[in-house]
């Protein structure tokens, strides 16, 4: 058992490091760009780009997923993302401090992506830029399918896919230990409820919350862990990207805004035990301390994802950056190292997160003592 | 700056795929595995709760039968004692009608052997008196046999006699 699980995780950093060698590959003899490997691997992107290769005339192939773009600009348009990547040449600029650059613009769409920014083309059909390197055009509303979109389905799904095949070794007598599937996430489910809501909430009120505080948990953790699997459909930084872990501390802030009693308000509005004369300094606190809690949810998931992330990258870049295959020994463990301290991180961080949504809850439901 | 630049696609992604999984995993997993783990957890306490109360009911059992033994002996001291007074005072009561019915015996047989030895001496006083009588006659016959003790008598009876 142990055997197998070490062969895996063996494979799974071989993998690993493999995935940004061969994404990340360039022409004989060119630097590699290391930083901008780091940044393509976690930012998102309207395709899923899973490897590169030298074809046998030196040209470069890229193996992606082209994922659907879906604009809002007059009306919804669909296409793939194939069409902005793949049907033209990409427009080669030169950035303000003298680098080179690149977008791709479709003329028979209107549409140029720069930076993974979709932009409507001007009437010559390029990108316009400011003296800063900024694009000026406009920017159509763009709920495309990305690949953290994708990654977000993929992910809802396989939890759910999990989750159903533990719920059916329940038998409703009510007698029988957790089996199967269900001997692993029950526990889980206690801890969320003993030590998270129970604990943070209280017996009376916990029950309410327990479906947010269980999907936050699972939700994110199993994004945690995808983004650790270094290939398609795991590997991309969706627990690590800032639009993610914003919607779900506003939704935290959005549940215990709903759901604080005259206690919470009272706090915020008429601290008791502080003199007339000094609320008008505690309101603004207290109120911005409405904003703050839920800030720093999504302060902290996202650097601690994004961070992993870019420690491991770094680590595997460190070979490339000094151009020497020597290099693998130092880095190869140390990013072994960085990964087996991500399993723990990535279940540490959604148990900081549902903990802490559990406090602010709890405080905004808790009863004057 | 791309980095922490939220995005209003992701977000609208996110929060819809959020709430719709929510009330997805909410129907279809947490309420019925909340529902298993209470109940399992119901029994157990059930359990655990019978097993109190049983052992409670077990105690009290105990102390109740310790008591009903402990009655019973007291009972059964109690009725040996009654047995034994009764049986005493039985044999008592035979020991004193004995003794009557001795007495009794007794002074029949005091009474019988009296009246046996009245009618003895009675007997015997008839004998005697027919002895004494005999022997008065042969006496007289003898004292009488002449006629001068005939006279005398005669006189000395005459003497008696008073003429008044």
């Amino acid at each position: 058992m142990l055997n197998t699980t070490l062969k895996a995780l063996v494979w799974m950093v071989a993998i690993l490091l493999s995935a940004p060698v061969f994404s990340g590959s360039s022409q004989e003899g060119e630097p590699v760009d290391v930083k901008g490997m780091i940044m393509h691997h976690i930012k998102d992107a309207h395709e899923w780009h899973i490897l590169s290769y030298p074809d046998a005339n030196g040209e470069k192939q890229h193996v992606s997923i082209n994922l659907p773009v879906i604009l809002i600009d007059n009306g919804v348009k669909v296409f793939s993302s194939k069409r902005l990547y793949h049907e033209n040449d990409p427009v080669e600029i030169t950035t303000p401090d003298g680098g080179e650059d690149y977008y791709f613009a479709n003329e028979e769409l209107g549409y140029g992506i720069f930076h993974e920014n979709i932009y409507k083309l001007n009437e010559q059909g390029r990108l316009d830029f400011d003296a800063e390197g900024h694009v000026i055009n406009p920017k159509p509303y763009d709920f495309s399918i990305t690949k953290h979109v994708f990654t977000l389905f993929f992910s809802g799904l396989l939890l759910f896919l999990l989750l159903k095949a533990a719920v059916r070794t329940y038998k409703s007598d009510g007698l029988h230990p957790p089996r199967g599937l269900a001997r692993f996430i029950e526990p889980i489910v206690l801890f969320v409820r003993d030590d998270i809501a129970k604990e943070n909430i209280g017996e009376a009120k916990y029950r309410k919350f327990m479906p947010y505080l269980l999907t936050a948990f699972f939700f994110i953790w199993i994004n945690n862990m995808l983004g650790l699997v270094p290939v398609f459909p795991g590997g991309s930084n969706l627990t690590g990207d800032i639009s993610f872990t914003l919607t779900l501390a506003v939704l935290t802030m959005l549940v215990t805004v709903f759901s604080g009693n005259k206690h919470y308000w009272r706090h915020i509005f008429a601290t008791p035990g502080v003199p007339f004369w000094l609320l008008p300094i505690m309101i603004p606190v207290e109120v911005i301390g409405i904003f703050t809690k839920p800030f720093a949810l999504m302060i902290r998931l996202f650097a601690n994802i994004t961070a992993g992330h870019i420690i491991i990258l770094s680590l595997t870049g460190i070979i490339f950056t000094f151009g020497s295959a020597a290099w693998s020994g130092l880095s190869i463990p140390m990013s072994l190292f960085i990964l087996v301290l991500k399993l723990l991180v990535a279940f540490l961080q959604a148990f900081i997160f549902t903990m802490l949504s559990a406090l602010f809850i709890g405080g905004a439901v808790a009863e004057e003592h | 700056m791309d980095l922490i630049t939220p995005d209003l696609g992701l977000i609208f992604w996110t929060g819809l795929t959020f709430i719709i999984l929510m009330f997805i995993l909410t129907k279809f997993i947490w309420k019925p595995i909340m529902a298993a783990v209470n109940k399992r957890e119901e029994n157990i306490q059930d359990a655990l709760d019978m097993a109190k109360k049983t052992k409670a009911e077990m105690e009290k059992l105990q102390t109740q039968n310790a008591n009903l033994l402990k009655e019973a002996r007291v009972e059964r001291d109690e009725m040996i004692k009654e047995a034994k007074l009764t049986s005493d005072r039985m044999i008592d009561s035979a020991k004193s009608k004995a003794v009557v019915e001795a007495d009794k015996i007794v002074e029949n047989a005091r009474v019988a052997i009296e009246a046996e030895k009245n009618a003895a001496v009675a007997q015997l006083k008839n004998e005697v008196a027919g002895v004494a009588l005999e022997i008065a006659e042969k006496i007289l016959r003898q004292e009488l046999s002449t006629d001068e003790k005939q006279k005398q008598l005669a006189e000395s009876f005459a003497k008696d006699i008073n003429l008044n």
